[in-house]
């Protein structure tokens, strides 16, 4: 019989595999930021292949809404002097503004450097004259029961927007085709995809995720259990 | 059901419990890279939609793997996976198994557990904020990639090459052929014969 005494390669090799793997939910994050430039040129090269490109797509009810350009609206209401519902060639008729901002999402995956294009609330807000009494506004997306808000301040900040057009296109439907909020500045669940209806309100309501468990202001690396609060 | 000569010109290569093993975990596998796959590509996400129903899928079918595995180490043949672990831990090709399927299994098993880990802190994390760590999604992606390219090359053996792929034979039925084993596994066959004789 061989027993015992020969060295156990086997085991060692489990275990090595097992120890690497449960140790890199520490250090996953700093190799990936580290090896980033090299796999987002990867996956960059990939995404004309399959259109990954780094993102997720996730939907609270399973199917993403249809755009039709015809019977779509933006309701802007509340407390507002002039409640409107903007066409979607009304809102391409708005001064256009463009940036180029990463994008954070809270379940920990990033995409770097997205351009987008659109028009800052300020051209709508404008449009519709809030009431002094306003003070954040609540997001309705197509997608039936999600909705978050923003407060005012937060919505003034200068890289924000409702976008129109991602990477130079309009939004297409994974992305929330026609209109999608973008913040930066706080994880992606804040930035209502499939965008329907926008109320101004004097309180800021309690949106879908939040209702779960997740924080009101979604601070990027501030909020959620990361960083330091 | 013991590994060595059966009928003429055959030899049992697997018991019952080790195929069981096999076949619960690659049943498993393939559903959970299937709505895996839906729930991460957004080009299948969106030619699929029903997110919940395949995260359902995924959720369950991890649950239900679980179990299935616990039931056969549980219900099975203990005897025979004890002296499968043994060869594994040796790392000599003097068993069943070259020393390529020996690291492929070694592999499959810790990948097993760490998907097991991650997928349940993702899942986990989803209702307890404090369980939700930056690289889990990372680490389960990762393990996916690297067990999807072991995987086509498990396939490629097991069902394409012509020179390996009368293993399959042993997996499902039990038994290989022995002039097989002799020409695959001569150091295995030999070891049967110097048991036997």
């Amino acid at each position: 019989m061989r027993e015992a005494r020969e060295p156990r390669y086997g085991r060692a090799a489990f275990l090595t595999l097992l120890g690497g793997g449960l140790s890199s939910l520490w250090w996953a994050g700093k190799v990936s930021g580290f090896v980033s430039p090299i796999t987002s040129s990867v996956s960059q090269l990939l995404g004309n292949l399959f259109p990954v490109g780094g993102w997720r797509i996730y939907t609270i009810s399973g199917s993403m809404p249809i755009f039709d350009p015809a019977s779509w609206r933006l309701e802007i209401g509340g407390l507002v002097e002039r409640p409107h519902a903007f066409t979607y060639d009304e809102l391409l008729a708005l001064p256009r503004a463009h940036q180029v901002s990463d994008f954070h999402c809270v379940t920990g995956w990033t995409v770097r450097d997205v351009h987008w294009g659109g028009v800052r609330f300020s051209h709508l807000l404008d449009a519709v004259r809030p009431l002094p009494q306003a003070k954040a506004i609540r997001f309705d997306s197509l997608e039936f029961a999600y909705n978050d808000s923003l407060t005012l301040e937060q919505l003034r900040r200068h890289d924000v927007m409702l976008a129109l057009a991602m990477d130079g296109k309009p939004l297409t439907r994974p992305h929330g085709s026609p209109a999608r909020v973008v913040i930066p500045e706080m994880y992606g669940y804040k930035g209502v995809k499939w965008l329907a209806k926008m109320t101004l309100v004097a309180h800021e309501p309690t949106g879908y995720w939040e209702q779960l468990g997740y924080d009101q202001d979604a601070w990027v690396g501030h909020s959620n259990g990361y960083g330091s609060s | 059901m013991a590994t060595g000569r059966a009928s003429s010109g055959r030899i049992v290569r697997w018991s019952r419990t080790e195929r069981a093993l096999h076949w619960v975990h690659a049943a498993a596998f393939c559903t959970l890279l299937g709505s895996g796959l839906c729930l991460y590509l957004p080009s299948l996400e969106e030619w699929v939609g029903r997110r919940p129903l395949l995260k359902h899928i995924h959720v369950y079918t991890a649950a239900a793997w679980a179990v299935a595995i616990v039931l056969v180490l549980a219900l099975g043949d203990r005897r025979s996976l004890r002296r499968t672990l043994g060869e594994l831990d040796r790392l000599e090709p003097d068993g069943r198994m070259n020393r390529r399927q020996q690291l492929n299994t070694i592999a499959t098993g810790a990948f097993a557990v760490l998907f097991a880990v991650s997928g349940f802190l993702l899942w986990y994390g989803e209702r307890d904020t404090r369980f939700r760590f930056a690289s889990t999604l990372l680490v389960h992606d990762w393990l996916m990639y690297v067990s999807f390219l072991l995987f086509l090359g498990h396939l490629f053996y097991a069902l394409i090459l012509p020179s390996t792929r009368h293993s399959l034979n042993g997996m499902t039925r039990g038994w290989v052929r022995e002039e097989w084993a002799e020409r695959r596994h001569p150091e295995w066959v030999a070891a049967l014969r110097s048991d036997t004789d």
